[in-house]
C-alpha cells in the first residue's frame, strides 16, 4: 500500500501509551492489547508444555516440575488476572460495537456530545466484574494452595 | 462482505467460544479451591496431579473441548496479534510474510494439540 493511501500510524506503540482525551476506555484499549499480548505468549507455550501429558506419567511430572514455585504460581495468578480482564473486557467491546450502551443517535448540535459518556458505566461495570475475577483468582491461586 | 470484514467476524465469533471454554478451563483448574469444585478432580489435591488429569481425559468431551478451544484460541489470539503488527505500517511484502508465518505457526500448534488431546485421550482409556 503507497504510503500515500490513509491515515499513518505515526505514534505506532507510543500512541498506546497516552490516553489523552479519549480517558478511561483509551487505557482500558491499551491493557485489553497488553493482556492479549501476554495470553497469547502464555498460550503458545502452554499447548507445548501440556502436550507432555500424552506421552506418560513421567513426562507429565517433569513438565509440571519444571513450571512450579513461588515465580511461576504468581505467573499462573498473572495469567488468572489477565483472562478475567480480557475477557470481561472483550465483551464490553463486542457490546458497544453492536450498538449497546451508547445511547441514541443524536443530531451534531453544537456543543456536540459524545457517546463516551454513556459508555462509561459500561467500563466501570466491566472493572468492577474484573476486579472481582480477579480477586477470587487470587484467594485460591495465592492463599488457598 | 470483504476479507477482513470477514475475519473479524470470526473473531469476535471465537472470542465468545473461548469466553465459554476458557471460562470453564479457569473454573475448573484455578477455582477449584475456592468453589470447592471437586467433581472433575475426582482424585483430590491440586488439579494438575496425575491421577486428575487421567480422570477428566478419560471422557470424550474433553478432548472435544480441547480442540475446539484451540482452534478458536489460536485463531483469535493469532488474528489479533496480526492486527497489532499490520497497525504498526508494515510493507506490503512483510505483511504477507507475517500472514503467512501466524497461519504457519497457528497450523503447526493446532496439529500438535489436537494430537497431544487425542493421544492423551487413548492412553488415558488404557490406564
Amino acid at each position: 500500500m503507497p504510503k500515500t493511501q490513509g491515515l499513518p500510524n505515526r505514534l505506532g506503540i507510543r500512541g498506546w501509551l497516552g490516553g489523552g482525551r479519549w480517558g478511561m476506555e483509551r487505557y482500558l484499549y491499551t491493557l485489553h492489547r497488553l493482556t492479549g499480548l501476554g495470553l497469547v505468549v502464555y498460550f503458545l507455550l502452554h499447548i507445548i508444555v501440556t502436550s507432555s501429558r500424552a506421552f506418560s506419567e513421567e513426562a507429565w511430572e517433569r513438565a509440571m516440575g519444571a513450571v512450579s514455585g513461588g515465580f511461576f504460581r504468581f505467573g499462573e495468578y498473572l495469567v488468572f488476572a489477565a483472562f478475567a480482564f480480557h475477557a470481561v473486557n472483550g465483551v464490553r467491546l463486542v457490546l458497544v460495537e453492536l450498538g449497546f450502551g451508547v445511547g441514541r443517535p443524536i443530531e451534531p448540535v453544537y456543543p456536540y456530545r459524545t457517546s463516551v459518556d454513556h459508555q462509561r458505566s459500561l467500563a466501570i461495570g466491566a472493572l468492577v466484574i474484573a476486579g472481582v475475577l480477579a480477586v477470587l483468582g487470587a484467594l485460591d491461586i495465592l492463599m488457598m494452595r | 462482505m470483504m476479507r477482513d470484514q470477514k475475519l473479524w467476524t470470526w473473531h469476535v465469533g471465537a472470542g465468545v467460544v473461548i469466553l465459554v471454554l476458557l471460562g470453564l478451563h479457569m473454573t475448573i483448574m484455578h477455582l477449584d479451591a475456592i468453589l470447592e469444585f471437586t467433581a472433575l478432580n475426582p482424585a483430590g489435591g491440586e488439579p494438575i496431579d496425575w491421577q486428575n488429569v487421567v480422570a477428566r481425559g478419560k471422557t470424550l468431551i474433553f478432548p472435544v473441548t480441547y480442540i475446539l478451544l484451540l482452534g478458536a484460541a489460536l485463531f483469535h489470539g493469532l488474528y489479533g496479534l496480526r492486527n497489532i503488527l499490520f497497525e504498526l505500517g508494515p510493507n506490503s511484502g512483510l505483511k504477507k510474510a507475517l500472514s503467512a508465518l501466524l497461519v504457519v505457526a497457528g497450523l503447526g500448534l493446532f496439529i500438535l494439540g489436537t494430537w497431544s488431546a487425542l493421544a492423551s485421550f487413548t492412553l488415558a482409556r488404557s490406564l
